[in-house]
């Protein structure tokens, strides 16, 4: 169990917006479906995904996740962010793919 | 003209609750450049540069001592003292704001004083920010942006009680409009989650209006969302005026999809949606004929805290 600003830290991800830097990660859940998210992520996790849309973030807040974290250098639109901030959802982001922020999250929170 | 053209006592009512609601601490610039006693005008006209700012606050530790302003750096260079230190040629006598007040007493201080800034002070005298018109007229546009979409959204949204005890609200949903995508089913989250609704019902509530929300944007040519509050459950109904879906056994079949490619790059169209319905749901109905599809999903809120899923079991 860590923060999103340990995490952030840790990992040394670009920090695209973290209103509330004490929300507390405890899972991930890696998906591009965002149909797939909403019925199978699990809450306080942090979605792993590309798409870098303001609708990721109406599911992540729709489902209680606090951080997105944008694989493969994909920047989130301006309204992303904003939505992001009214939401308390962080979004981080990185030039890793999907893989690599999974294990590397994964060993981050202890899982494996 | 007025430096902020917003009239403080006799605009729209959602303005004057705007400038009244926001603080200046909302509004002001919070990294500051700041200087100590003793640094040359040079250095200040410097910093201006780099920075591109117009002022800077000369401190003591957090303590504001004065300012020195581009006209004071254009008086230093007239009349050849910009070597000379910021101790006796900033401006000392200020018009301070404080943090804690209404954004509307910064539009008038604005109007009443010629100066583009006012440092913020904070209840305990601590310099804690900047302010400039600047600063305000970005933030109000963005509020006020806000605002008439609620207003426009509160347009499509009609809200009735049937007489009984059930509360129905309707939520008019467009064709393709992934901008909005969403907006029913947070208000039906709130709604629930504000009469202290179990968790887990409310994330069921959520998935089952989301989907169905979605199903419209991404579809339909475009319906309306209804949530109807009983004392015991939540009916959530999607009504659509078409195309209708041919195969319905193929549409309740998960990973089946008709959707195109774009919106499958939007991260839709994953062919789960409404088999996440009727998995969250109670109860279950579909309809479908060319002129439209009545899809309805019944939660309950009671007796069932035993036997919560969550989301997707199937």
């Amino acid at each position: 169990m860590k923060n999103i600003e340990e995490l952030a830290q840790e990992l040394s991800y670009t920090v695209f917006t973290m209103e509330d830097s004490s929300a507390v990660i405890l899972d991930g859940y890696t998906s591009d479906l965002l149909s797939d998210v909403m019925g199978n992520a699990s809450e306080d996790s942090a979605l792993i995904t590309i798409q870098a849309h303001k609708n990721t973030i109406a599911v992540a807040s729709l489902i209680g996740m606090h951080a997105i974290i944008l694989c493969n250098g994909r920047a989130p639109a301006d309204d992303m962010i904003e939505a992001a901030k009214r939401e308390q959802i962080a979004i981080l982001g990185t030039s890793e793919n999907q893989f690599t922020v999974s294990y590397r999250l994964a060993k981050a929170l202890g899982k494996v | 003209m007025q430096t902020i053209p917003i009239n403080t006592y006799n605009s729209p009512t959602v303005i004057l609750e705007l400038i009244y609601r926001l603080k200046v601490k909302d509004v002001m610039t919070r990294s500051l450049i700041s200087v100590p006693l003793g640094t040359t005008m040079r250095t200040v006209q410097n910093l201006m540069r780099e920075n591109s700012i117009t002022g800077v606050p000369v401190v003591s530790d957090t303590r504001l001592l004065g300012i020195v302003s581009m006209d004071d750096i254009i008086q230093a260079l007239d009349f050849g003292y910009i070597n000379e230190t910021v101790d006796s040629h900033m401006t000392r006598n200020m018009i301070v704001l404080e943090d804690d007040m209404p954004v509307s007493f910064a539009i008038s201080y604005f109007d009443r004083y010629s100066f583009h800034r006012f440092p913020v002070l904070s209840k305990d005298k601590n310099l804690v920010g900047m302010v400039t018109t600047r600063d305000i007229t970005t933030r109000l546009l963005l509020e006020i942006n806000h605002e008439v979409e609620n207003l426009e959204r509160m347009n499509q949204t009609t809200k009735v009680t049937d007489g009984f005890t059930r509360d129905i609200h309707s939520f008019a949903v467009l064709k393709h409009d992934f901008e909005n995508a969403g907006f029913a089913s947070t208000q039906i989250k709130k709604r629930l989650k504000g009469n202290g609704i179990f968790p887990p019902t409310i994330r069921r509530a959520a998935i089952a209006s989301y989907e169905l929300e979605m199903n419209i944007v991404v579809h339909s040519e475009g319906g309306r969302i209804t949530a109807e509050y009983g004392p015991n459950e939540i009916v959530i109904t999607s009504e659509d005026s078409g195309p209708g879906i041919p195969d319905l056994d193929k549409a309740m079949e998960k990973g089946f999809s008709t959707a195109n490619e774009w919106i499958r790059s939007l991260g839709f169209g994953a062919g789960m949606g409404l088999p996440n319905v009727r998995s969250v749901s109670d109860n279950f109905t579909i309809e479908s004929t060319p002129s439209g599809t009545i899809v309805r999903s019944t939660i309950k809120f009671s007796d069932t805290r035993n036997n919560e899923t969550e989301g997707d079991e199937t």
